[in-house]
């Protein structure tokens, strides 16, 4: 089966954006980008002066749209390689390269339906938060319940557009954990997620959600083994596994 | 135009000072100490007295194996390198299993067949020509580090092909189906590289 290879391109920072002390988000803008899929990601390659390089793959953060615009958020890690170049060296102007989109599986589009049941860990939720905006984007008459675990409130990611997003009432609950610390007053979880988390969830949405499930090792493993034994049908259960990526 | 392209203020972590050891880095990869899991859906669980592994297709007569006698083969310790897509390279990972070539020896194989489909519990694939298997390429592994493979990689036992990207080595395998012409596996379908050589970076179609 040839096909054309997926060529790296030359794409400049647009804008970014703080999303929490050790997250930001990076606005790209690729010439001649084919439209996305929410849920796919992209390789990111870095070229020093004498050639060396290294790549890794970030989720892409943004709804499909039609001006080549691709939305990256990137958690710093510390001992990491690529995202503390993009933390302290990348600026608004500077160039990278890049190539995608990539990935057929961790996808939604309107067409698939629902109920959609979202569960995030951390900066997992960068590729669902992908198919929330194009959801709202679209206007889908999809109901959705995002699972999100953080550490603590101040690590959540998208906490405002989040709270927006749920304020439409068109169908959408967000149900936060935090894990590590939880702010004075607060009413939600504060746990690692566990089944009656997932019985919680799938409450809300009814038992055979379309689910997809990102973040760490534990959190997906305990989430798609929940569900499961829940009853949840798991060619239903879609997963990926990043942790951050260095 | 691309291939001079230079990342403004980007050095590079300071490179490995061992050659031997960067010499074993295929490009675009990273080391990790760690053991990245991947997949695409729920781990299967599968209870060993219900588990089975077959070879298939274009063989004299299928050969079939319990979880007991799968024990009984032969089997060795193996030491090799992998590399995931995304990126991670993992030095000198310790598995223990049986190769492809002892499993192979138990059927009669029909010269038509070229390649094979490794197909697991899940409902996870993928394609290999013959030859990426044969010569001690290829095992079934169900054990790594010295303790049986737990099911987030794989358990019961899963297939392990060391010199391609590690989506190859299909997890929670059950069976080998040998075949005449090619047929694209599960990531393979999906954009995929058809044989994902690491050192050619053969990852993605059209790489």
């Amino acid at each position: 089966m040839p096909s054309q290879p997926l060529g790296w391109k030359i794409a400049t920072v647009a804008e970014i954006r703080d999303e929490t002390s050790d997250v930001k988000s990076f606005s790209l803008l690729v010439p001649q980008w084919q439209t996305h899929r929410p849920g796919q990601h992209v390789d990111v390659r870095l070229t020093a002066a004498d050639g060396y390089q290294a790549q890794r793959s970030y989720s892409i953060a943004s709804a499909p749209g039609p001006d080549g615009r691709v939305d990256l958020t990137v958690e710093r890690i510390a001992e990491g390689e690529v995202s503390p170049y993009f933390h302290d060296v990348l600026v608004t102007g500077d160039e990278v390269e890049v190539r995608g989109p990539i990935g057929g599986y961790f996808v939604w589009e309107p067409s698939f339906g629902g109920p959609l049941l979202l569960i995030a860990g951390g900066s997992g939720v960068v590729p669902l938060m992908a198919i929330l905006r194009e959801r709202a984007g679209v206007d889908a008459p999809v109901s959705a319940t995002l699972m999100y675990s953080s550490r603590t409130w101040d690590d959540v990611i998208y906490r405002d557009e989040l709270e927006q997003l749920a304020a439409n009432e068109d169908g959408l609950r967000v149900l936060h954990t935090l894990t590590r610390a939880q702010p004075p007053g607060w009413t939600g979880f504060a746990r690692r997620i566990d089944r009656p988390m997932l019985e919680e969830a799938l409450g809300g949405i009814g038992p055979q959600p379309l689910t997809y499930i990102c973040g760490p090792t534990l959190l997906v493993e305990a989430a798609a083994n929940g569900l499961v034994e829940l009853g949840v049908d798991a060619g239903r259960i879609r997963t990926e596994r990043f942790g951050p990526t260095s | 135009m691309t291939d001079r392209f230079v990342s403004r203020g980007f050095a590079g972590r300071r490179r490995d000072a061992d050659a031997d050891r960067a010499g074993r880095i295929p490009p675009g990869q990273y080391l990790t100490d760690g053991f990245p899991v991947l997949s695409a859906g729920p781990t299967p669980q599968i209870p060993i007295d219900q588990w089975e592994f077959t070879i298939e297709g274009l063989v004299r007569a299928p050969v079939r194996w319990s979880w007991e006698q799968f024990l009984a083969l032969p089997a060795r310790d193996w030491t090799v390198d992998i590399s995931c897509v995304t990126k991670w390279t993992k030095l000198d990972t310790r598995w223990h299993g049986v190769s492809i070539d002892d499993l192979l020896a138990a059927v009669e194989l029909d010269p038509r067949a070229q390649f094979v489909t490794a197909y697991s519990y899940g409902g996870y694939s993928t394609n290999l020509p013959l030859s990426d298997v044969l010569n001690n390429l290829a095992f079934v592994a169900y054990q790594y580090d010295g303790a049986p493979l737990e099911p987030a990689h794989g358990g019961p036992a899963r297939l392990v092909v060391p010199h391609l990207y590690f989506w190859k080595s299909a997890k929670w395998v059950r069976g080998l189906r040998l075949i005449e012409h090619d047929v694209p596996g599960f990531w393979e379908s999906l954009g995929y590289h058809n044989r994902g050589d690491p050192w050619r970076e053969e990852r993605y179609s059209g790489d």
